[in-house]
């Protein structure tokens, strides 16, 4: 099972011949990533990485059976490119590009009313299941096969977070980053729902950060909807108010917006809490412990 | 990216919102001249800084004669305004907005903002206009009146009479109010504004007629769209950011100054943020947060620990790098480079993970150089606690 991508995910990557997604592409590939193509406009009938490359995803979808794209195309273009993958079908639809303009998301965001296609991201570090597939930019090495589920907003504290379980002997069963925008396309609730759905995760963890309503939320979803534990952190203890924090998302601009407030929130609603951003990993093996979930 | 008031009501002049005459002015010999242009009895002087707050510090002033005017401005220009938003040192202004003084009958507040709940344009409307907006909304909260916009279909004419209708613009202001709104709406979209408050919206007289003026106007605009948006970018006052700020995000870095002595250069927002929340919990005081992002080159980080230490606070520096996108040997390089040319004298606490992570901590052992290194971010951000206290 593993939520959103697995072994039978077919993937390309648009934007395919670019630096990035070629790097990308071999390292998904390596650890079991069945990529089966890409998409550059003008370069289609080449072949990239030993894979054929195509002008349009409709014609890559047609020939290959792609479900799932990883998409690098930049910002400027990115939000035209998530909707032609999303009209030829895909899916699974991620996307890694920092600096989408927010007006782009909104109408990506209306395009999507009716159907039926996953967006994840953008300015996400993209999806893992470990050993078998990978669409995004994560260092896969650290991500091992295990029981825990991992959402995130934030990239390079997802690695964090992974690379302390993984001292604890703690591997993961799907890894998703929502991305770091004030828009995103997946939110946690959507996420937490998968896993709660997920027989191979049994317990969750959610990082969040400063900024907007989207952890407390999902807290509440969690406490009303599912059976499975809940870890989660927020960042950003030490943010000034009113200073955008690196990412678009990431602002207090009211007292509900702080990482206290929002950790408060989440303790309340009956989730564990690491307070420390160094304790994600053993605040999971304690509440893995506690709930009789063995590691 | 924020603007002044002067280019917001220009802006919004271009959009056919009824904005009062004025003219801006750099001297006040430039403010007098602008006065007698506009004509009109009575004038207001108003500060041109981003931050709000001026009315209460003294940076709006209503003058009768030409030669107030040009005292006002004078008095004004030059001076370091403190606000609520300005912090301790204040905004310098460098100039004034003249405008001819409104009979205000009543003062209305009129946003549009990106909601993140619904993901759309909506509009946020008061009759308690001239207030603080938060304020209103804690104290009374059924005076705030929201309307959601569509993003396919766009702002229809309906939504805006119900908008009016609830804040109590009728008869004649009505159609005044739908102009208006969409005008604004119009603007949000074309420009790429993340946000446009406009506070007070009034109903001034002029002579026997009502009408429906933007006396002060607040625009934030998306950073990530200014490349299609070269119109804005030109409005664009360097004057009122931070010069580190500035200089830093021309080397593709993210940073922001904050009041302690451990320095920080970390990849990506969040695991900076976690990063100077692991030193706080350890005791110590961050002296900024910095984001090199992804890809960075050993230039970058060169550049990151030259802007780092221009801050004469810091007494060490805390490298946390977990490398996805970017490779732990161009950070190692990185760090060489930038310990040979800046010649640095304060402790670096280097915790290095993720791609290429074997190479840069052989690069960092053979360099001969005195790095102090973590294995986590724990130990890092006490190792750097502990060095900042002796």
């Amino acid at each position: 099972m593993s939520v959103f991508v697995n072994k039978n995910s077919k993937v390309i990557f648009q934007g395919f011949t670019g630096e990035h997604a070629t790097f990308h592409a071999q390292d998904a590939m390596s650890i079991g990533t069945h990529v089966v193509g890409g998409v550059t406009p003008g370069k289609g009938g080449s072949t990239h990485l030993g894979l054929p490359v195509f002008d349009t995803v409709a014609e890559a979808v047609a020939a290959t059976g792609a479900d799932v794209s990883a998409v690098f195309v930049p910002p400027p273009f990115n939000a035209d490119a998530l909707m032609e993958a999303i009209d030829a079908g895909i899916k699974v639809v991620v996307t890694i590009a920092d600096g989408v303009p927010i007006h782009d998301m909104i109408r990506l965001q209306r395009y999507r009313v009716g159907k039926d296609a996953i967006l994840i991201g953008p300015n996400t570090p993209g999806i893992i299941t470990p050993g078998e597939c990978k669409v995004g930019i994560m260092p896969s090495h650290i991500y091992q096969k295990g029981k825990v589920g991992i959402v995130s907003r934030s990239g390079t504290l997802n690695y964090e977070a992974t690379e302390q379980m993984l001292a604890l002997g703690l591997g993961i069963s799907t890894s998703v980053g929502i991305g770091g925008d004030p828009i995103n396309g997946t939110d946690f609730v959507t996420v937490l729902k998968a896993f709660e759905a997920d027989p191979e995760t049994e317990i969750v963890v959610m990082i969040g950060e400063i900024g907007g309503p989207q952890e407390v939320a999902a807290a509440r979803w969690a406490k009303e909807n599912m059976k499975k534990p809940v870890v989660g952190f927020v960042a950003g203890l030490a943010a000034p108010p009113g200073r955008r924090m690196g990412h678009a998302g990431a602002i207090i601009a009211s007292e509900a917006d702080t990482a206290s407030a929002k950790m408060d929130a989440m303790e309340a609603l009956g989730l564990y809490v690491a307070r420390n951003p160094a304790h994600i990993g053993q605040t999971v093996l304690r509440a893995m412990q506690e709930q009789g979930i063995t590691p | 990216m924020n603007i002044h008031e002067y280019q917001a009501k220009e802006l919004l002049k271009s959009y056919g919102v009824p904005t009062p005459i004025g003219g801006v002015a750099y001297s006040d010999a430039q403010a007098a001249q602008v006065a007698e242009e506009i004509g009109g009895e009575r004038w207001v002087v108003k500060a041109q800084i981003h931050a709000g707050g001026r009315g209460k510090a003294g940076g709006v002033k209503v003058v009768d004669t030409i030669e107030a005017v040009r005292k006002t401005t004078d008095s004004l220009i030059g001076t370091h305004l403190v606000t609520h938003q300005t912090g301790p040192e204040g905004s310098v202004v460098q100039r004034v907005w003249i405008e001819q003084a409104s009979q205000i009958k009543k003062e209305y507040y009129l946003g549009l903002v990106i909601d993140r709940g619904t993901q759309r344009i909506t509009i946020i409307a008061s009759s308690e206009g001239g207030m603080d907006i938060e304020e209103v909304a804690k104290a009374t909260p059924e005076k705030i009146i929201k309307e959601v916009v569509d993003p396919a279909i766009g702002l229809r004419d309906f939504q805006c009479r119900k908008v009016a209708t609830a804040i109590g613009l009728k008869g004649k202001l009505m159609p005044q109010a739908v102009k208006l709104i969409k005008s604004l709406y119009r603007c949000l979209r074309d420009r790429d504004a993340l946000q446009a408050e406009i506070n007070p919206l009034a109903v001034v007289t002029l002579g026997e007629e009502e009408k429906l003026m933007v006396l002060d106007a607040k625009f934030n605009f998306d950073d990530n769209a200014l490349y299609r948006q070269k119109a804005i970018t030109e409005m664009r006052d360097l004057a009122e950011e931070d010069p580190k700020e500035v200089e830093a995000s021309g080397h593709g870095l993210n940073y922001i100054a904050l009041d302690g002595n451990i320095g920080c250069i970390v990849n990506g927002a969040g695991l900076a943020m976690a990063s100077l929340d692991a030193i706080t919990l350890h005791g110590g005081r961050p002296a900024n947060f910095l984001d090199v992002g992804g890809g960075a080159s050993p230039e970058k980080v060169t550049n990151a620990c030259r802007i780092v230490l221009e801050d004469p606070n810091v007494k060490a520096i805390l490298v946390n790098i977990f490398a996805g996108i970017n490779r732990c040997d161009w950070i190692a390089l990185g760090l060489i480079q930038a310990c040979n040319a800046l010649q640095i004298k304060v402790p670096l606490i280097v915790r290095l993970a993720g791609t290429n992570v074997e190479e840069g901590r052989k690069i960092l052992a053979e360099s001969g150089l005195k790095f102090i290194t973590a294995e986590n971010l724990d130990a890092a951000a006490a190792k750097a606690v502990a060095i900042v206290k002796g």
